[in-house]
């Protein structure tokens, strides 16, 4: 008999249990149901933070698990941003676009209404046309599937041209990074339809909802929690059957797999097809807790700490990525909002807000030489798993050999 | 075009002989002026020149100024410059001179002696508003143009050349005989054809002069031409005959659409306006009665259709004007011609101008082509110059380093430091160039000994490892140096450009960064195939175990060639530095293209990197021509492009074959 998937990976029952206690607590401790412990701008970090696990988790099902280095997720989480958030944006203005017009002799014509609506969203990039792609903005249901449907999509049809002419490794990281870089050099521009670099604002107010950012902020936290245990347990459940093994396999060799019989290429474009759609759905949880996207946010550089945080947590591991995840941007809201204390040296005062980016770069070096397995190694020495060490010259024809120092052992 | 009638050339003919003997007369009357001297001349004009009013003062002045008199330059120059005074017992002028209190000393102009001091009381000054001091300007020009001093001739045609005037073209054809400079020559002759095509009364003489400069590149000459062949588009209810017609549209055709051709009706005052929605909706809320517009409920007015039946049933009541239907539209538009017409009213000036422009456009554009390439090829001996280090370390040892973009900013940096220690900006070069390169080569060679060494079987640890090091190193030059971009000053002999004409010029640092790149890829190829390092490099490249076994050190060929790589970097950041803002951010501008470069080009390959900077140089300008206002456009699609030609050419331009590929 097959034991059932839970039994399988006791490792999925304590992550949901430990995400389920935290967001009770954070429930409870909140300005909005609880005893007001925890501000409610906490909370939007906790919230926000929570989101970028989940997008960690995608990276490392793509990088930790199937071995591409995509510096490209952060442009789906990105776009799924965008998404729900020219729905609200449209949806909010039309609000206040219908009541400032009622007062008017005469009430508007559906076609004054968009007018107006189209001046009021795009005026600060000298235009008032709503552009082909806000064609379905007025509509909840469908802005949502394109949450899913476009970042899925762009996915579906990059990974399609690089896995097919065999990009991989380097090339395909820096691939990856251009397109991001070609993403985000478009929507700078002011007639991309995106409002070029005022990106799309507001969006932490949701139309039609009047209850006080308090509540709205736990609702974004709980929703955000949900995702992030579904992403979970979907990523738990891929990466535990028969497909997990074959991910791994390409990771680790991806010749043999493919002359095992394998379609390495469609194995590769499930995965990194998979992976954007939950970067974007993360995504499309942040930005409305975050309340502003721009195409800052989809910078090459916003993908590489991605990278920075999973390979911190431990890559190859899911709880790792989300430890990593939330380790270094909370340490870096910590560092970067000037909370950490100044050391006075005497001859000069460390300021953490202008030394953490290096501290997080030396501390990145040192990781990825010396602890190759981040922070999640810490639970190897717990549970006392030793992995071989790996230095030293290949004894055989190529780097799947034994080395020197495994030799030793 | 019809030709000229021979009446009028009759006209023209007697005109001219009529002028000749008025030529004669004057010549007849200056001598005797000169006998006289100016004061009879001023006295003639005594009164126009006291009442000082612009319209009436030319008289005066052209008589000043055709006296031929020496002194007349100097009563004109003292007249503009308001120091001359009339005195009011006998009416005659003189320069004044403050002396002490209210007193003036005047001097005559024909003698120059002084006549006396003067209360203030018994002198009236003479105080020319700004159109009349214009007028002094032109008149004083003619003296200008034949000074003795070659600077005060340039400055009169450069102000020539600046505000033409008509009144300028003859005194400008005089001066040109007499003038010895050969340059100055020829700048007047040049202004005497742009003149002459401008303001000349024979057509013949501008179509000449029209003909002459249409092999001219110069601006001013476009400028010159431009003003013959504007037009202004007008509708009318017949073909007007006394115009210059350009040309008779069809409304509804691309050059005027159906909705352009019936606003000009309306600015014509030809038909009546077209209502817009808002018109239609302020006046529907003007007549508002009881709740409801035209017999429709207010809460219905929610649709243009029901709006405009009110407004129709509205308009039957007389309450407002009808609205203008398509069919009132039609009528309207055929009813009417419409034309452009030239300002210019002779044809055969406007032709020939026509013609011209045409060759110039095709002269100009050819020379557009010729900028175009020399700035795309500027533009990939940066992108060369900034990648070549990147084909060393990635092309040659294959080890990705994303750092390679703040080896360039530390170049940089290292350059604006030499210059605070040395002022002089050729030497402070000069030294930055070697020092750069120290600098960048020893921390690339710490960082291979530190980091990179342990990682040459995982890449893409190394990409993450040397990308740490990447925000370290910004986030450090960002403490040092600050957010504020820092000058990093060129030498004055790379100030300024070679110009080639009007059109065509290069900037002389772009050409020195040009030569840079070429000795570098000279550099390169030497020291890889003519050098023992270079040669230990390949080997250890190709297999690090065979190479070891024949004696080579495969750890020290590798870190000196990650250094050089690096100080390569560092030496390109000095010449990236002398054209951009020198901030910390300055190498992660660089790093995507730099990869792209490689990548597109060919990996370990120099002829690839240079393969892929010319290909990317080219496109980037080209995209950047076809769309000239937006160079972020430019830089999306020029990446769409490679990831697309990627798939065509996964291994680049210039792919290594056989065992060199190394798989």
């Amino acid at each position: 008999m097959e034991r059932s998937f839970v039994a399988k990976n006791p490792s999925v029952l304590v992550f949901l249990a430990i995400l389920s206690l935290f967001t009770l607590g954070v429930t409870v401790l909140s300005e909005g149901f609880g005893i007001g412990v925890i501000s409610t701008s906490f909370v939007k970090t906790l919230g926000k933070t929570l989101c970028l696990c989940l997008i960690a988790v995608a990276m490392d099902l793509v990088w930790g698990f199937t071995g591409i280095l995509s510096l490209g997720h952060f442009a789906f989480f990105g776009l799924g941003g965008y998404m729900i958030g020219m729905w609200l944006m449209y949806e909010r203005t039309r609000l206040i676009v219908v009541e400032s017009l009622s007062q008017a002799d005469i009430p508007p014509t559906s076609a004054e209404v968009v007018d107006a609506i189209g001046t009021q969203i795009f005026g600060v990039v000298g235009s008032s046309e709503f552009p082909l792609i806000w064609a379905f903005s007025d509509s909840l249901f469908l802005q949502l599937a394109l949450v899913v449907l476009v970042p899925g999509l762009l996915a579906l049809i990059f990974g399609w041209l690089a896995f097919r002419s065999r990009v991989t490794g380097v090339y395909l990281s820096i691939l990856t990074q251009a397109m991001t870089l070609a993403l985000a050099l478009y929507l700078f521009q002011n007639d991309s339809g995106m409002r070029g670099n005022n990106g799309l604002s507001g969006l932490q107010n949701l139309p039609g909802v009047t209850a006080s950012q308090d509540l709205v902020s736990i609702w974004f936290l709980w929703a955000s929690a949900l995702a992030l245990g579904l992403g979970y347990m979907l990523a738990a459940w891929i990466v535990a059957g028969k497909f997990g093994s074959v991910i791994r396999g390409i990771r680790d060799n991806e010749a043999r797999v493919r002359f095992l019989g394998y379609s390495v290429e469609n194995y590769k474009l499930a995965v990194f097809t998979l992976t954007a759609c939950i970067a974007a759905i993360a995504g499309a949880l942040y930005y409305p807790q975050a309340g502003i996207i721009n195409p800052e946010e989809m910078a090459p550089i916003a993908s590489i700490y991605l990278a920075v945080w999973v390979a911190i947590g431990g890559r190859g591991r899911l709880y790792g990525a989300v430890i990593g995840a939330a380790f270094v941007s909370l340490l870096s809201t910590w560092f970067t909002g000037g909370q950490a204390p100044d050391i006075p040296l005497g001859f000069y005062t460390i300021k953490w807000v202008d030394w953490w980016q290096v501290l997080l770069g030396v501390s990145f070096v040192l990781v990825t030489l010396f602890a190759p397995k981040g922070i999640g190694g810490l639970f190897d020495l717990w549970t006392n798993h030793r992995a071989p060490q790996r230095y030293g010259a290949p004894l055989g024809p190529d780097e799947s050999a034994l080395r020197e120092m495994e030799a030793l052992e | 075009m019809p030709a000229l009638p021979p009446k009028t050339l009759g006209f023209h003919h007697m005109l001219r002989l009529f002028l000749a003997g008025l030529a004669i007369l004057c010549a007849y009357l200056t001598a005797n002026a000169q006998e006289a001297g100016l004061q009879p001349i001023l006295q003639e004009h005594q009164e126009i020149i006291a009442k000082s009013s612009r319209k009436t003062i030319g008289p005066a002045i052209d008589a000043i100024a055709s006296s031929g008199l020496p002194q007349a330059q100097v009563m004109l120059e003292t007249w503009a410059a308001k120091d001359v005074w009339m005195r009011k017992s006998d009416g005659l002028f003189f320069a004044g001179k403050k002396v002490e209190g209210r007193s003036y000393e005047l001097t005559d102009f024909d003698t120059g002696e002084v006549v006396g001091i003067f209360e203030k009381s018994n002198l009236k000054q003479l105080k020319p508003n700004s159109g009349i001091r214009a007028m002094i300007g032109t008149a004083l020009v003619q003296y200008q143009l034949t000074d003795p001093d070659r600077a005060r001739r340039l400055a009169a045609l450069q102000s020539i050349q600046r505000d033409p005037e008509r009144a300028l073209l003859e005194p400008l054809r005089a001066s040109i005989a007499d003038e010895a400079d050969a340059d100055l020559k020829a700048h007047k002759q040049r202004l005497e054809r742009l003149l002459t095509i401008g303001y000349d009364e024979d057509t013949a003489a501008r179509v000449a002069a029209i003909e002459q400069m249409s092999d001219d590149l110069g601006v001013d000459v476009r400028g010159a031409l431009n003003p013959l062949i504007a037009t202004t588009r007008q509708a009318a209810p017949e073909l007007p005959s006394n115009v210059n017609i350009a040309a008779v549209l069809e409304p509804g055709s691309s050059d005027l659409t159906r909705d352009e051709a019936y606003d000009l009706l309306v600015t014509g005052n030809l038909a009546p306006p077209r209502l817009s929605r808002d018109d239609i909706r302020t006046a529907l809320a003007a007549n508002i009665d009881g709740g409801r517009v035209g017999d429709i409920p207010l809460a219905q007015l929610n649709t243009d259709e029901t709006r405009a039946r009110a407004y129709v049933t509205l308009a039957e009541a007389r309450v407002v004007p009808a609205l203008v239907t398509e069919a009132d539209i039609n009528t309207a538009l055929a009813e009417h011609v419409f034309i452009d017409t030239y300002t210019e009213p002779s044809p055969e000036v406007t032709a020939a101008a026509v013609q011209a422009l045409e060759q110039i456009e095709l002269k100009v554009g050819l020379n557009q082509t010729l900028d175009l390439t020399l700035d795309a090829i500027s533009l990939a001996s940066i992108y060369f110059l900034a990648a070549i280090g990147l084909a060393i370390t990635f092309g040659v040892m294959g080890v990705i380093n994303m750092a390679h973009g703040e080896f360039i900013m530390m170049g940089a940096y290292t350059g604006y430091v030499v210059q605070q220690f040395i002022p002089d900006h050729t030497l402070s070069i000069i030294v930055a160039i070697p020092m750069a390169f120290a600098v960048t080569f020893a921390m690339g060679v710490a960082m291979e000994r530190l980091v990179i060494r342990w990682l040459y079987a995982r890449p893409l640890e190394t990409l993450l490892a040397t990308f740490g090091i990447s925000i370290a190193l910004q986030q450090l030059a960002k403490n040092i140096f600050g957010t504020q971009a820092r000058p990093l000053t060129a030498p004055g002999w790379l100030d300024g450009a070679w110009v080639l004409n009007d059109v065509v010029s290069i900037s002389y640092i772009r050409i020195a960064i040009f030569v840079l790149a070429t000795i570098f890829l000279g550099l390169f190829l030497y020291i890889m195939k003519r050098t023992r390092l270079g040669l230990e490099m390949r080997a250890v490249t190709q297999n690090p175990r065979m190479a070891g076994s024949m004696g080579i050190n495969p750890g020290r060929v590798n870190m000196l060639t990650f250094g050089l790589g690096s100080g390569i970097a560092g030496i390109a950041g000095v010449a990236i530095g002398l054209f951009a803002k020198v901030t910390s951010d300055l190498g992660s501008d660089y790093i995507v293209q730099s990869f792209m470069t490689v990548v597109v080009g060919g990996v370990g390959n120099i002829w690839g990197a240079l393969a892929g900077a010319g290909m990317i140089g080219f496109l980037q300008k080209g995209i950047e021509w076809m769309n000239p206002s937006n160079t972020l456009a430019a830089q999306t699609y020029m990446i769409i492009f490679i990831i697309i030609f990627i798939q065509f050419r996964p291994r680049g331009i210039i792919a290594l074959k056989g065992r060199a590929a190394g798989d």
